[in-house]
Formats: structure tokens, sequence, C-alpha cells
């Protein structure tokens, strides 16, 4: 934009600006205007007047009094504010007079200490010389001839094989010390994608694990479910959990859209979808009644159930798996078999 | 100092026969001839960082205390202890535990939560630390490296506040962990493998308390007690640094001595925060972990979110478009999951090495202890602001739908809202806050060259009015005019007479720093301006 | 050994004759009627007068939206089947009439005195069974809070928050802070499901069950946390916006005094 003339002109004056001077594009203005030096100290009444002085003194006094009052208070209170197995309150009123008390203890000292600071020491400021960072050419011509006497004495850079294989056998050291932490867990094999339903396990309300019969599912319900025998775990329960449980939903069939092949997946309006969000597996159990939508919680996908639970809001992915279901000769809901996709967050090799 | 303790000790008494006693053995005095009346720099910005170190203090005492009741183990048994609503119910050793410090030892629920708001003070203090070494340019030679260890200082605040968070095994901080795992799967070809490792198998598993209470407890605290150390050794090298003003120049340091002005200031202070912390935690309910009640997979909680510190991360995540996820020969890449982990880590990178790319463009290879007042750095200072805003939007994306309840608003307008602002509102901020940089320079040349506006209006016996101008005296000039402007450079050949790459970016980054800037009045134009006023 | 006793507890037959009878309950209202939660229906309880005056306010003050005969219009939903519950509920809470349109209705000041809502209740339960107004019985809160917060937790808590103070739904709509709401009331809305709120009828939740519930909810309401102060019950929100602006807000201006000269 600017002609080329002024351009150079331009860039000649940096490049001057540059080389003579370590400021770096820094402006060097000749006619800076001076420093005054530091401004005339401005005397405190405390300086002034031996009765503020005395005041100060006084106030200072009181304050660390007022912390011993506090800590004295503070043990005071840990008797006085005991627990109680029956009642809350207890715990409340022992929080918050012991805390008081503590907080007077401290905030005693401190106020004090510092407006004895402030009113009492000097508050004249002084100036310090400050020194480069780096060490004098003397000093660094010092560091210098310790380094090579250092090198010369080890012969660090002269035995080149020593050095190398020194640098091999500080690159391998560290190997068996990140390899001793595989066995922090075991390798995931399937389990990612593989839960405990499978065909005719019953569906049952979460936590007491009772089975749920279709017709206690009225239009509009909610059933969170978990499957049957769950709750009878002795070992990896909520592992087991955290990939099983299910939302149970009855809708009007009709506003039902299953794509082919899941026709028979819902029974009667009663739909059955994982409650573990695609993204990253937060519960997505808020449902509403009206809208058919789902939503998570915590960072907000929302998922449509009258259309198998496609993503319609949110950095969620993918549909909720859903889980088919019928039921058994006593009318209890029972699975299909288990989900046909692995639930919950993606992984890496979820569609392999 | 050193005849001070020497006369002491001829004096005798017990201070002296203390002071001769350490002298003898660790050498005190020549420490306090070195340091007693090192001089500090008074200001109260230069405070936030103190508030860091101390709630880290307090971190430590109310910790220690809390690790002598905590059990941090996953094994399930059936609560029995005081709080009504759990009895009977299943959970964790580390939940129960968790509420046996609450409700049955006296002070436990008082340094729980001395222990938590701590942690978020510690973390917040430290960002505003941060935010006040930017804007002030304290990061410049020879404080770079003082940065990173300030920086990573801040990393680990997040790191130990996180582990810390999600120990007491309750339904909050399960989700959270549930997230960390969601967050982890997604990662290319090792995600699984990293989770399963982690928790040792699937999640949530009965080791992920027990791992995460051992970082928490010595690993993090340990490597944050090495920063501290190295933090505060640099500041001891460097010499704290001061605003620009008269008298205070590169070669100097303007204060107040160590002893006793500083101790007493600074000392007195760790006891204000504590007692600040302490009145906070006395009266104010922070983590019910109780309301939650253990973790179960199954149900979550609304308004599950992470501690502050995390937010902008958990943010991060929400406003991450929908349908990013792709099927690329048979294996899934959650760029859902990626791309909110990318922005953050690269904003993180771009934190930690600001110092290095600011001084490479400048080329200023001196060292400087007078901090810039924030107008006089414009880009800096824009950079900065749009950093802040970019960090806040995401940090409001965490709360987004705590935001549409309490300003009733539609959740999915509220996101969408972010998702817009998290792209333009940095943009438009820094362009208004270089306009505003520039415009006070400008005022204040005004003010140096014809004094301030008094308000007075006079009018003169020709009939004109005219304000009228206090002249400012010296020291007031000296404040407005003490900085540096720097110039644009030109990729220039070098040696060889190449216009090099790395020349032409710089040449570039020079331009988008100091094309617009405003230089110091100096000392002609301040006389030619004295001159033109005398002539009316 | 708790544990298995309790396992045990689950397993015994009275439980399962108990869900299966609750289950034939149900049943029997069959498929029809399945729009609305069944369980106890008791229409009958109402006088004729009531009725009589239930059906004179309806007129005067329903009958825009939700059509004369409460079969519903393109404003109002139909009424018929939704029991005296449902009726209670919405007049009782002020959220009927409804007034501006919107996500959904508010909470407002209750707009008729409890027997004309009865009677209103009254009138609308005698169009056909629905939901009735719950047995004082289930109301009480001495239940058991331990499985009531466990119910809690896992029915309710994802959309009213874990200590109902509420939460976010899609699109502007909101679950409410469940502080302060009447037993009746919150018994209610879990056996009609109230505008969004799905229906957690008496084969999911038993009438026990809702009273372990509201009698847990009570609980927290009688008893203000032991922490102190709450910030509303929001969780680490709150609690970061508190930490910033007043705790380090306090503590800054504190280094201001600190760094300032004495006079």
């Amino acid at each position: 934009m600017s002609s080329k003339g002024k351009s150079v002109a331009k860039k000649k004056a940096s490049v001057e600006a540059e080389h003579e001077y370590e400021g770096g594009l820094a402006v060097i203005a000749p006619d800076a205007i001076k420093d005054p030096g530091l401004e005339p100290h401005r005397v405190r009444m405390t300086d002034k007047s031996p009765k503020h002085e005395k005041a100060a003194e006084r106030q200072v006094v009181f304050l660390f009094l007022l912390s011993i009052l506090g800590s004295a208070f503070a043990l005071y209170a840990y008797f006085a504010y005991p627990l109680s197995e029956t009642d809350l309150g207890s715990v409340r009123n022992n929080t918050l007079f012991l805390g008081l008390g503590i907080t007077l203890g401290l905030m005693g000292i401190g106020i004090g200490a510092v407006h004895w600071a402030k009113t009492l020491m000097p508050d004249a400021e002084v100036s310090e010389a400050r020194h480069q960072t780096r060490g004098s050419e003397e000093t660094r011509a010092r560091a210098i001839e310790i380094i090579e006497l250092a090198n010369q004495e080890s012969g660090f850079t002269r035995r080149k094989l020593i050095r190398r294989t020194l640098y091999g056998a500080l690159a391998f050291f560290p190997l068996p010390g990140i390899i001793i932490f595989g066995d922090l867990g075991p390798n995931p094999k399937n389990t990612l994608k593989h839960t405990m339903w499978e065909k005719g396990v019953r569906l049952t309300r979460d936590p007491y694990g009772t089975p749920i019969k279709a017709s206690d599912v009225t239009i509009g319900s909610v059933f969170h479910v978990i499957p049957e025998g769950l709750s009878e775990l002795e070992h990896h329960k909520l592992e087991e959990k955290a990939k099983a449980a299910v939302l149970l939903v009855r809708v009007d069939p009709k506003e039902l859209n299953p794509s082919k092949g899941r026709e028979n997946w819902a029974y009667d309006g009663i739909v059955a979808y994982s409650k573990i969000c695609t993204h990253v597996g937060c519960p997505v159990a808020l449902y509403e009644q009206h809208t058919h939508h789902l939503l998570c919680p915590c960072h907000q996908s929302t998922f449509d159930l009258a259309n198998e639970c496609a993503v319609v809001f949110g950095p969620a992915s993918r549909p909720l798996p859903q889980l088919p279901i019928t039921v058994d000769a006593e009318g209890y809901l029972v699975a299909q078999s288990d989900f046909t996709e692995p639930v919950g967050p993606s992984f890496w090799e979820r569609s392999a | 100092m050193s005849t001070a303790t020497s006369n002491a000790q001829k004096k005798g008494g017990f201070l002296a026969g203390t002071a001769n006693y350490l002298d003898e053995r660790v050498g005190v005095a020549g420490i306090l001839k070195e340091f007693g009346r090192k001089i500090f720099p008074d200001h109260w910005s230069f405070m936030l960082g103190e508030v860091a170190l101390y709630s880290f203090l307090v971190l430590l005492l109310s910790g220690t205390f809390l690790t002598f009741w905590f059990q941090p183990s996953m094994v399930p048994v059936i609560y029995d202890g005081a709080y009504g609503p759990l009895k009977g119910a299943e959970m964790s050793i580390a939940y129960s535990s968790t509420l046996d410090i609450s409700f049955e030892v006296r002070g436990g629920l008082l340094m729980r939560q001395v222990h938590h708001w701590s942690a978020l003070l510690f973390v917040a203090a430290a960002g505003l630390h941060m935010l006040r070494v930017f804007f002030t340019g304290a990061f410049r030679k020879p404080r770079e490296i003082n940065w990173v260890v300030g920086f990573a200082l801040f990393v680990l605040g997040m790191a130990g506040g996180f582990t810390g968070y999600s120990l007491p095994d309750d339904l909050l901080s399960g989700n959270g962990l549930r997230i960390i795992d969601g967050m982890i799967k997604g990662i290319p070809v090792i995600g699984a493998y990293t989770s399963s490792l982690l928790f040792g198998g699937e999640f949530p598993g009965e080791s992920i308390v027990g791992r995460l209470y051992s970082l928490h407890i010595m690993l993090i605290p340990a490597l944050i007690l090495v920063f501290v150390a190295i933090h505060l050794f640099m500041v001891v090298i460097h010499k704290h640094t001061h605003y620009s003003g008269p008298g205070k120049r590169d070669d100097n340091v303007v204060g107040y001595p160590l002893m006793p002005v500083y101790v007493a200031k600074a000392g007195g202070f760790f006891f204000i925060v504590f007692g600040v912390i302490m009145a906070v935690a006395a009266t104010f309910t922070i983590n019910p972990v109780w309301s939650y009640g253990g973790y179960d997979p199954s149900p979550v909680s609304a308004g599950t979110q992470p501690d502050w510190y995390i937010g902008w991360l958990d943010g991060a995540l929400r406003l991450a478009p929908t349908h990013l996820e792709f099927v690329i020969g048979g294996y899934t890449l959650s760029m859902n999951i990626l791309l909110p982990m990318v922005v953050g880590i690269a904003f993180l990178v771009v934190v930690a090495l600001y110092p290095f790319i600011e001084g490479w463009v400048t080329g200023d290879k001196r060292e400087h202890h007078v901090l810039d007042r924030p107008r006089n750095a414009p880009t800096r200072t824009a950079i900065g602001v749009a950093g802040v805003v970019f960090y806040a939007v995401l940090w409001a994306g965490a709360s987004t739908d705590l935001i549409a309840t309490h300003f009733k608003m539609s959740l999915n307008h509220v996101l969408t809202t972010m998702q817009i602002s998290l792209i333009v509102l940095p943009i438009v901020s820094y362009i208004i806050t270089k306009r505003a940089c520039l415009s006070l320079q400008r005022k204040d040349r005004e003010i140096v060259l014809h004094g301030r506006e008094s308000g007075r209006v006079v009018r003169l016996p020709h009939g004109e009015y005219i304000e009228v101008h206090e002249p400012m005296n010296e020291y007031e000039i000296y404040k407005l005019v003490d900085f540096k402007a720097y110039q644009p450079t030109l990729a220039r050949p070098n040696a060889k007479g190449v216009i090099t790459v790395r020349a032409r970016i710089r040449a570039r980054l020079s331009r988008f720093f100091f094309e617009d800037r405003v230089e110091p009045v100096t000392q002609a134009e301040l006389e030619a301006a004295h001159d033109h006023k005398e002539l009316h | 050994m708790n544990k298995r006793k309790i396992n045990n507890a689950r397993r015994s037959p009275f439980a399962a004759i108990l869900v299966i009878a609750a289950g034939l309950l149900v049943a029997g209202g069959g498929y029809a009627g399945a729009t609305a939660a069944v369980a106890h229906s008791t229409s009958g309880s109402y006088t004729q007068e009531q009725v009589d005056l239930g059906k004179k306010l309806f007129l005067s003050n329903c009958a825009s939206c939700h059509g004369k005969n409460a079969e519903g219009t393109n404003y109002g939903p139909s009424l018929i089947g939704v029991g005296a519950a449902s009726v209670d509920f919405q007049v009782g809470t002020g959220r009927m009439p409804g007034q501006a349109s919107g996500p959904q209705l508010m909470k407002k000041p209750v707009q008729f005195k409890q027997d004309q809502i009865d009677a209103l209740a009254a009138y609308v339960s005698s169009l056909a069974p629905g939901p009735s107004v719950p047995d004082e019985k289930y109301l009480a809160t001495n239940g058991n809070t331990t499985r009531g917060g466990e119910l809690f937790r896992i029915n309710c808590a994802m959309c009213h928050n874990a200590v109902g103070a509420g939460g976010a739904l899609t699109e502007g709509k909101f679950a409410p802070n469940l502080k302060g709401v009447e037993a009746k009331h919150i018994y209610e809305a879990m056996v009609t499901g109230p505008q969004n709120m799905p229906v957690f009828n008496d084969a999911n939740l038993t009438p026990t069950d809702k009273k372990d519930i509201i009698s847990y909810l009570k609980y927290i309401e009688a008893n203000p946390s032991a922490g102190g102060e709450e910030l509303g019950g929001l969780g680490p929100v709150a609690e970061g916006l508190f930490l910033w602006l007043f705790v380090l807000g306090g503590i800054v201006g504190i280094t201001i005094w600190l760094g300032a000269k004495s006079n």
C-alpha cells in the first residue's frame, strides 16, 4: 500500500535501530522526558502527632487481644458445641462457632500486624540497586573455564564412545519404569461391547430389581431399568450397571418411527434405550413426556425418542442404542438380546 | 543488621543467645545480612500471588487433617453413621469416611470446607496473578522462565483440584469421573486402553479413588512445592518488578525493606487470607456431599458441573457442534471430544509460550524490571482481553443450564449463542480493547501537553469561553511518559541476501503488534506545547 | 453381612406378591385408560353438589380453552380422565388457569379457594376415572428417608437436581424448584405427570415409595445444610461464582487496603 520508497526508508531505519540497539524494535527517543527521581515522602499523622501514634499502638494491641479472645472462644466452642447423632443442627453450630472463633484468632493477628506495619513502621520508600541477572564478564569467564576444565578432565567430548553409550543408556533406563505400570489395568478386549442384557433377561426397576409388566408401563411413564440379577451381583455390580442402565418409556405406538429391521424392538409402544450418553457417558435421563426428547444434563445432548433417539441437539453424534424388548409368558418385559452395538461413549475400536 | 546481632550477643539475653546459637550453626547472620533489608515494592496487585501461596499453605494444613480420617477405598459398605437420609444405604468406604469427617468429627466439616474453599481460591488467585503478570508485561526478559513455572503451577493446581474433587466418591464426583472416562475413550487408538489402565479395568472399578488419592496427596503437592520453591527463588534472583513512575528504573528497585515492614505486611496477610477462608468455610456450604449420595452409575443430578477451574473444559465439551464423529476405515474418530481437547490444549500452549512469542517479535533483549501500564502495550492488552473473553465464554458454557433457568431463556438458545460468542466475542473485544488503549494513550498525551481538565470554564475578555487546564507537576508527567513504543520492522535479507520465511512472519507479526502506536511525549514536544500556551 | 440381608429382603415372596398385585391393578385399567396412572380412582368421594359447583366454575373459567365438556380445544388439552389429582395440582399451584403463553405454565398465586378447587376436581373426576387426590397417610413425612433419597436420585434428581433445586429442560422448559411445594402437590405431580414431566404411576413408584420421596424432600427442607448457607443448592457453579465475586473480590479489597499508604 505505502509507496516503495517510503517502505525502504522505514526498513533502513529499523535495520539500523536493531543493529545498534539491543532493545530490538523499541524506539529510542533521544529527548525523552527526564526522570525527576523519587517523589518526596509524605509524612503520616502517626509520624507527626504522638497522639495518633499512641492511638495506632492501642489499636494494634486491641487487635492482638481480640485474636487471643477469638482463639479462646474457638477452644470453648470445640467443647460447647458437640456433635449429636440426632441433630444435624449440631454439626452446623459446631462448624459455625468453631470456625468463627478461629477466624477471629487469625484476623486479629493479620489485621493487627498489617496495621502496625502501615502506621508505626517507617513508610518512606527506599531504592536499592538492581543488577543484571547475567553474571559479570569475569564470573562468566570463570564459569566457562570450569566447564572446559570439567570437560577436559572427564574427556566428555573427547571420548565419543563413552558419551554415546551413556546417551543410549539414559534413553533406555526409563523404559522399564514405564512398562511396570502395565498392570494398572487389563487389556479391555471386548468388554466394552457387551452388557448383562441377553435374550430373556427381565427388565427390572432400578435400584430394587423388581420385574416390570408391560401393563405397568402406562403412556407417559418412564421407568429406570436395570437387568434382572444385577442388584444381586457380588462383583462388578457398578461396572455392569454403568453399561446396562436403561430407560423404559411408553408412547403411543403411532408416534414411533422404527427403521427397517427394528419394527419388533418395541412392545406396543414401550421402548427401551440405553441411558448412557453416546457423548461422554453421563446418564441421559431427562425425559420430556410431550416432546419425546431425552436430554443429557451434563452437556445438553438431546435425543428424539420418537426417532430412535437420533441426536437433535448438543455435542453427541450417535443415537442412543436401543434394547430390543418383548414380554415373556408371565407378561413381564424381557430383552430380546443384548444391545446390538456398544453402549456409551465412542472409542477407537467401537465399530471394528 | 550484623552489628545489631553482635551487639545483642554482647548484651546477652535469650534472643541474643538464640541468635548466636543459630549463627554459629547455620550462619543466620549472613542470611540476614543478605536478605534482611532486601527491598520489596509495594502494590496491591503484587499480593495476588501471595494469596495463591497462602491458600496452598492452608491446603496443606487442612488436607493433612483430612487424611487422618479419610479412607480412599471403593469397597462397598452399608452406611451406619450420623446422617439420617443415608442410613442403611450401600456406598463406598471413601464416601462413608467423608460423611464421617463431616458429621462425626468435631471441626471435620469445617476443615473439609476450609480445604475445598482454599482449593478454589488457590487456582483463582493464581489465575488472577497470571493476569496481572500478563497485562503489566512482567513476563518479559528475564522472567520468561518464571512465567512458565507459574503456568505449570496453575495447571498443577487444576490437577490437584480435580483429583481432590473425585475423592469423596459421591454422585457428583463420580459423574465427573465418568465424563473423564468418556473423554479418554475418545482419544484415537489408545483411548480404551488408557481408560482401562486408569480405572483398573472397566469404569468405575474399585481402583480409581485410591490412585487419585496417591496423586492428590503425594505427587501433585510435592510438584507444587518444588515449583513454588523455584518460582520464589527466581523472584529473589530477579528482585520484584515495580510499576513505572518517577524514580523507578530498570536498574533499581523501590519499596520497603523485608524486615520489618514486609515481614509484618506479608506475614499479617497470611493470617488475613487464612482468616477469610476460615470465615467463609464457617458460614458457607461447599460441596455438600451428603446431598448427592454415593456414586451409582444410573442416577445423575441436574446441574452436574465440575469445580470452576475445570469449567472451561466442560464448557468446551458442551459447545462442540453436533455430528462431529466419523468412522474411517472401521475406526471411530470422535472429533466431538477431540476438538474441545485440542482447542483447550492449544489455548494452554499459547498461554505458556506467549512471553517467547512477544520477545521474538520485539527482538528486545534488554532486561525489563519496570512494568508496563496495560494501555501502553495496546496489542498485548488486546490479546490478553481476547484470551480472557475466550476463556470466559468456555467457562460460561459450562453453566448453560443454570443461565437458562436463572435468566428464563431457552437452553438451546443459550448454547447456540455461546457457540457464536466463542468465535465473535474475542475478535470484537480485541478490537475494542486495542482502540480503547490507543485512546487512553492519546488522552495521556493530551494531559501531559495541555494539563488536566479542571471543569472550570472561564470567559475571556474578547468573549471566548475556554476550559482552564491545570498543569501537571513533573512527577505526574513522568508517570504518563515513562514507556517505550515499538515500531514494526520489515522482512529483511539475511547475510546470504535471502529473505527467510521466518523473517517474513516476524515482520508481519511486528506489523500486527505495532502498526498502530502512540509514542510518549518528548521533551521537545512538551516545551513546544508550553510555548504555545504562553503565546495565548 | 448387612448387604446379604437386604438382598434377601428383595427376593422375599411377599415383595413379588405386592408387585403382582400392583401389576394386576394396573392391568385392570387396560390399555384404553392408559393415558393416566390408574391405581385408586375414587371419583365417588365427591358430593353431587361439589360436582355441580365445579361444573359452573369450569364453564366460566376453564371451558374457553378446554372446551365446554372438557373435551379439549386447540388451546388446551382434553381433561377427560386426567383425574382429580391433576386438577388439584394444576389449579392448586396456580398454574391453571393459564395466562401468558410460554414454553411452560408457571407457578402463580392461586386463584381459587380450596373448596372451589375441590369442586373443580369433583367435576373433572366425574367425567372419567383418573388419579385421585392422595390419601393423607401418604403425605406424612415419617417415611424412610434413605429409600426416599435413593428413589429421588434415580427418578427425579436428573431434572430437579439432587436437593430439588430445579434444573433446565430443552427450549426454555425447566423442572421447578421443589422447596416449599406442598407434599400433596408433589404426590399429585408424580402421579399425573404435569406438562412434560413423565408419569410415575403406582406400579412404578408405589404410594409408599412416593411417601418416602416426599419424606426425603421434607427432611432436607427442614434441615438446612450442616455447612452453613447453601448458595441455592446449585452446586459447583454457584460455589465458583461466589468464590470469584465475594471471596477473591474481598481479598483483593484487602490487598488494596494493604497497599494503600496510611494517612
